[in-house]
């Protein structure tokens, strides 16, 4: 570093104007981009600042948990978008990590065939492009056949509108209240087995408190369910083709089921290598110990391979996780309404364009910090004394 | 002999017979599994046989009729609509040119998977001869070729040149950042963190639409330049964020003792690095860097969404014209078979170099 600067001065003073000329050329560089916004800005007779949440949007967005009008301003617009985002991230993530599952045992296991099919699956799923298997998706989708000549496939209708279900007729609202208990009884439940706090509880106790925790979830949705369900209409509606229009049931939209096989079907491939590469890692000596003990074949998966191998695999499953997140930006190539789609069609409506990227990456970096808070919190609860077992990279 | 054949053959027949049982069948449990897995395998291999070759359409004039009533694939889209797929809009007399430019590029691409090419000054050689020549092809105006301008190209060469050029521009911007990063300075070292962490965190599809939307509104006029470039500028970065990562992962990997023999040995700042830290570093995150390389060749496919008509792009446009609606599973097919054959390549080759340091490793 010496040599570099031919400047006076003692190599502390050189490394000081070093930084110092460094960093205020970083901050010229965003004070100019800043003034050459706030001009063009102005040229359009746009004002910068936060009022546009307030007012009313004006425009539909396709699909949204939370119920939406058009008179909705664009806060709410924009949380929903949030929702859809989480939504499908959860169903992508549980899917993309039960699938994953599957196909890392498959590969990992002694039987040829079903290492052949995994081997296959994994190839194949992770050598395209994530899009190209979006797109591919959602044209299969939508070239199914039209409502008129919709499959029937007991009791469920499907067509290139959407998959429509037979289902409770229950708004959309509690719908999702009823969804965020389940949830916040699941999330109670991973809290109470991982948390410190609980450690010392025998684990009969600490299991079953967990298990009553998703139990209440559960209750409180069906009550939910309940109590603001129409009592005219039937217990199960089942969905009725008259002419175009279907009627009765829930509609899953193209857009929706195209985006969650995507995630899913691609995370899978990922997740299995990583469930192959955990499972790689727990030591032989381990396994055969537990044989040596008489335990069974199941009892060495469950008790012994399984545990060790999770802890192997956490770290790489939270990136995993954020990488999946961030995958559903993809739903703006096919317009499923998740929170870059909202935040695109807002800036599009809107023109307050560096306010809505500010408040896309605020709720980008919110939900990588959560996720990746979450996972550290978990590999902590479950790190073992005395073992720092990392599969090989 | 004679005598020794028939002893010879009957364990030999056993020792198959139980090899298969053990293999296949050890456990009922097992059986079964074999049973469901080799249903789902065969059942595979037959759809795709009976769809793609037994009932498909071959002939090349056959119209949307003849697919329908034969059932199986309909070949004869891929034959009318491949210079679309593959071209995008790129003017139909100079495709001659863009072809030629892909071939450039799987030129630079093998000649630097060979391992005498690698060296600094051979690899950046290369790539900047070959980036010139695809750029001189494709955008034209000199030797006589007709002028191209950035918005008529489309398909492979399209997703070649963004690929490509992520690349040459972002492993520079890596190597800076992974270096500022490790400075020893806090008012270097800390921007440059924040920065890589930050781009970390977002999704590419954001960033290449900040590129696309948002750059505009605050670059002086003459930096504006092509939405094109913008948006290559985007993927670099995202490129270079991740890559700078694996270089420094690299570069921790390097023991101590390297860097503290070439200080005693007298060598300046520039020497070390040149000389001594950075080939262990890429040396050490070679697999790492290849694996980065496959997926930003992936991630190409992303600036259909910023509205460029790459491989994917045109693929999209050659069913959705015409006569071939129904044809997505074919088109599809055709630029996935594409899109495979690179990636898997890479990949593969990504492999083989692990094994081939693995047992440079064990040797030493």
């Amino acid at each position: 570093m010496a040599r570099l600067l031919s400047f006076p001065g003692t190599r502390r003073q050189r490394e000081l104007a070093l930084q110092a000329v460094f960093l205020s050329a970083l901050a010229a560089l965003v004070l100019g981009a800043a003034l050459t916004a706030r001009e063009r800005l102005a040229a359009q007779g746009l004002t910068s600042g936060f009022g546009f949440l307030r007012k009313a949007t004006g425009w539909e967005i396709n699909f949204a948990l939370l119920p939406t009008t058009t008179a909705d301003p664009y806060w709410w617009y924009l949380l929903s978008g949030l929702v859809n985002t989480l939504f499908m991230g959860a169903v992508g993530l549980s899917g993309a990590f039960a699938l994953g599952l599957l196909v890392g045992l498959m590969r990992s296991g002694r039987n040829p065939a079903a290492r052949l099919l995994g081997t296959l699956y994994v190839e194949l799923f992770r050598n395209l492009p994530i899009i190209l298997q979006l797109f591919f998706w959602y044209a299969v989708a939508t070239a199914l056949p039209n409502p008129r000549q919709s499959i029937e496939i007991g009791g469920a209708l499907v067509n290139a509108r959407g998959i429509y279900l037979p289902g409770p007729e229950i708004g959309r609202g509690i719908a999702a209240l009823s969804a965020l208990a389940i949830l916040a009884g699941a999330g109670l439940a991973v809290g109470i087995l991982a948390a410190r706090r609980f450690r010392r509880a025998a684990p009969l106790r600490r299991q079953s408190l967990a298990a009553l925790s998703l139990a209440a979830g559960f209750a409180v949705a069906a009550g939910l369910a309940l109590a603001f369900r129409d009592p005219a209409t039937p217990w199960i509606t089942h969905p009725r083709a008259e002419g175009l229009r279907i009627t009765g049931g829930w509609r899953i939209q193209p857009e929706f089921y195209a985006l969650a096989l995507t995630i899913i079907t691609y995370g899978a491939a990922y997740v299995g290598e990583i469930v192959r590469g955990g499972l790689k890692a727990v030591p032989r000596g381990q396994i055969e110990a537990a044989a040596a003990l008489g335990l069974t074949a199941w009892q060495r998966f469950s008790r012994v391979t399984m545990p060790l191998a999770f802890r192997a695999m956490l770290p790489m499953l939270a990136n995993q996780s954020v990488w999946l997140m961030k995958a559903t930006t993809l739903g703006i190539a096919v317009g499923f309404s998740d929170f870059f789609m909202v935040v695109a069609g807002s800036i599009n409506h809107s023109g307050q364009t560096l306010e809505l990227i500010g408040i896309l990456m605020a709720g980008f970096l919110a939900i990588n910090l959560t996720l990746a808070a979450l996972m550290n919190r978990l590999d902590r609860a479950l790190s073992l004394e005395g073992s720092s077992m990392r599969p090989r990279r | 002999m004679t005598q020794t054949t028939p002893t010879r053959a009957v364990p030999r027949r056993r020792g198959l017979w139980r090899r298969l049982r053990h293999d296949y069948a050890a456990t009922p449990a097992a059986a079964l599994v074999t049973l469901v897995c080799g249903t789902i395998l065969v059942a595979i291999a037959w759809t795709l046989i009976d769809w793609a070759i037994l009932r498909a359409t071959f002939d090349p004039a056959a119209g949307r009729e003849a697919c329908r009533a034969a059932g199986g694939a309909c070949w004869p889209v891929i034959a009318a609509r491949w210079r679309v797929i593959l071209f995008g809009l790129y003017p139909y007399d100079e495709q001659w040119r863009a072809a030629l430019a892909c071939l450039v590029v799987a030129a630079v691409i093998l000649l630097s998977c060979l391992p005498r090419m690698w060296g600094l000054g051979r690899l950046a050689a290369i790539w900047a001869t070959g980036t010139a020549l695809f750029y001189l092809l494709m955008r034209g105006g000199l030797f006589g070729l007709t002028p191209v301008n950035e918005q008529q190209w489309g398909g492979l060469p399209l997703t070649l040149f963004v690929f490509v050029a992520t690349a040459v521009i972002g492993m520079p911007m890596a190597i800076v950042l992974a270096l500022m990063r490790r400075s020893s300075l806090p008012g270097i070292a800390i921007p440059a963190g924040l920065l890589i962490d930050a781009i970390r965190s977002l999704p590419l599809l954001s960033i290449l639409f900040t590129c696309a939307i948002v750059l505009p509104l605050v670059l002086p006029d003459f930096l504006i330049g092509e939405k094109l470039y913008r948006v290559v500028f985007g993927a670099a970065l995202f490129f270079a964020a991740y890559q700078a990562e694996i270089i420094r992962g690299g570069f921790q990997a390097i023991p101590r003792g390297q860097e503290e023999a070439a200080k005693a040995l007298g060598l300046g700042w520039r020497q070390r690095l040149v000389r001594i830290l950075l080939p262990q570093a890429f040396r050490l995150a070679l697999p790492a860097t290849i694996n980065q390389f496959v997926i930003a060749f992936m991630e190409t496919a992303l600036i259909v969404v910023v509205g460029f008509m790459d491989l994917l792009a045109s693929a999209n446009t050659a069913f959705r014209t015409g006569e071939w609606t129904f044809a997505h599973v074919e088109v599809y097919a055709f630029i996935a078979a594409i899109y495979f054959a690179f990636v898997f390549g890479l990949s593969r080759y990504g492999a083989f170099l692990e094994a081939r340091m693995d047992a440079g490793q064990q040797r030493s």
